[in-house]
């Protein structure tokens, strides 16, 4: 199983490229709506994409109050 | 009238296929103009079919194919209103849009819905009417009605069931969790998977492969395979009509409406 790092670089890489923003603009602790300017419903598109990339199931609610890479990551991991 | 633009809708009819697409800003949420257009839509139907082998359902919008109903518009037009008036008019809008929705449902002709993006409550029902429904690969789907004290209304608990499994409808419903196409496919919701951009392109596909067959044939096939739920239908309707009455719904609508945070969609 993919490290937590590694997790969270390949969200980093993945909102990067999708939102065209540069991925050295990216840190772990970014508020991610703030960062990507992206509003909830952008947020769920991010969700169906990283549901694809990882093929995991994640369910919004266990994103309630998550606005960070970091803790995104955790989440996503612990569904791996 | 075979062709038609409307403020929030429009159909023609594409090689054979009477195609409706949604296109109203920002993301076809379903209020009482689109409602009024939806009526004229199905009234017009009757003339469209000896043209036509399928009906095709869509969105022009980027956002999505609906993201159900126009939660601001049911909010503003209850206040102000003695509470009687507005659970009258609720129940008038639900009457109505079942109307809608019912006669797609029954409609002879195969239907096809080409989904994508965000495809919640009343727009998730609108879809859950037609016999295919096919979805990009970043289509989402939700009943998110709990979350404001509400069921959903516009015929999703009877349609659903009537697809799926129960425990999945509950899980769905008590949950009011969004769940992406894998999922939707898995549940047997799906049954096509477009990739991104490409729903109408395969539903065109589709409803051309349905126009080999003999028209008669299909229609028996389907009212065969389809049943309507009615009674169930009618209860839906008075359930949430129940549960709109209570003052934690208005709560839970004021709070939607006046959110203006980037997370109003999530739970």
């Amino acid at each position: 199983m993919p490290t937590t790092e590694h997790t969270l670089d390949e969200i980093l890489n993945l909102a990067a490229t999708h939102f065209k923003v540069p991925r050295d603009k990216l840190t772990p602790d970014d508020d991610f709506f703030k960062t990507l300017g992206i509003d909830s419903l952008q947020a769920l598109d991010l969700l169906t994409r990283l549901e694809h990339h990882f093929r995991i199931e994640l369910p919004d609610y266990e994103l309630q109050g998550v606005s960070d890479f970091r803790t995104l990551a955790e989440r996503i991991q612990s569904r791996l | 009238m075979s062709e038609h633009k409307g403020q929030t809708l429009s159909w023609q009819i594409v090689n054979g296929a009477i195609e409706l697409t949604l296109h109203r800003e920002p993301c076809n949420e379903i209020g009482s103009l689109m409602l009024e257009e939806l009526e004229t839509f199905v009234r017009a139907l009757p003339g469209l079919m000896n043209d036509a082998h399928a009906l095709i359902l869509h969105s022009s919008q980027a956002a999505g194919f609906s993201a159900g109903a126009d939660l601001r518009e049911l909010y503003q037009r209850s206040q102000g209103m003695e509470k009687a008036a507005a659970a009258g008019g609720v129940r008038d809008f639900l009457e109505r849009i079942h109307a809608v929705m019912n006669t797609i449902d029954a409609f002879p002709l195969t239907t096809i819905a080409a989904v994508h993006g965000v495809t919640f409550g009343g727009g998730f029902e609108l879809a859950l009417v037609c016999d295919i429904i096919i979805a990009d690969r970043m289509a989402r789907f939700c009943f998110p009605e709990l979350r404001l004290g509400l069921i959903p209304g516009f015929g999703g608990i009877p349609r659903l069931k009537r697809d799926l499994g129960n425990a999945v409808v509950r899980d769905l419903l008590l949950t009011g969790r969004s769940f992406n196409v894998m999922k939707a496919q898995q549940i047997g919701l799906v049954s096509q998977i477009a990739a991104e951009g490409e729903a109408l392109r395969v539903a065109r596909a589709t409803a051309s492969q349905v126009g080999k067959f003999d028209r008669a044939t299909a229609a028996a096939a389907k009212k065969f395979v389809k049943p309507i739920p009615y009674e169930e239908l009618k209860r839906e309707i008075d359930i949430f009509c129940d549960l709109y009455a209570r003052p934690a719904v208005e709560e839970g609508l004021r709070k939607f409406v006046e959110n203006e945070g980037p997370q109003p969609y999530l739970p």
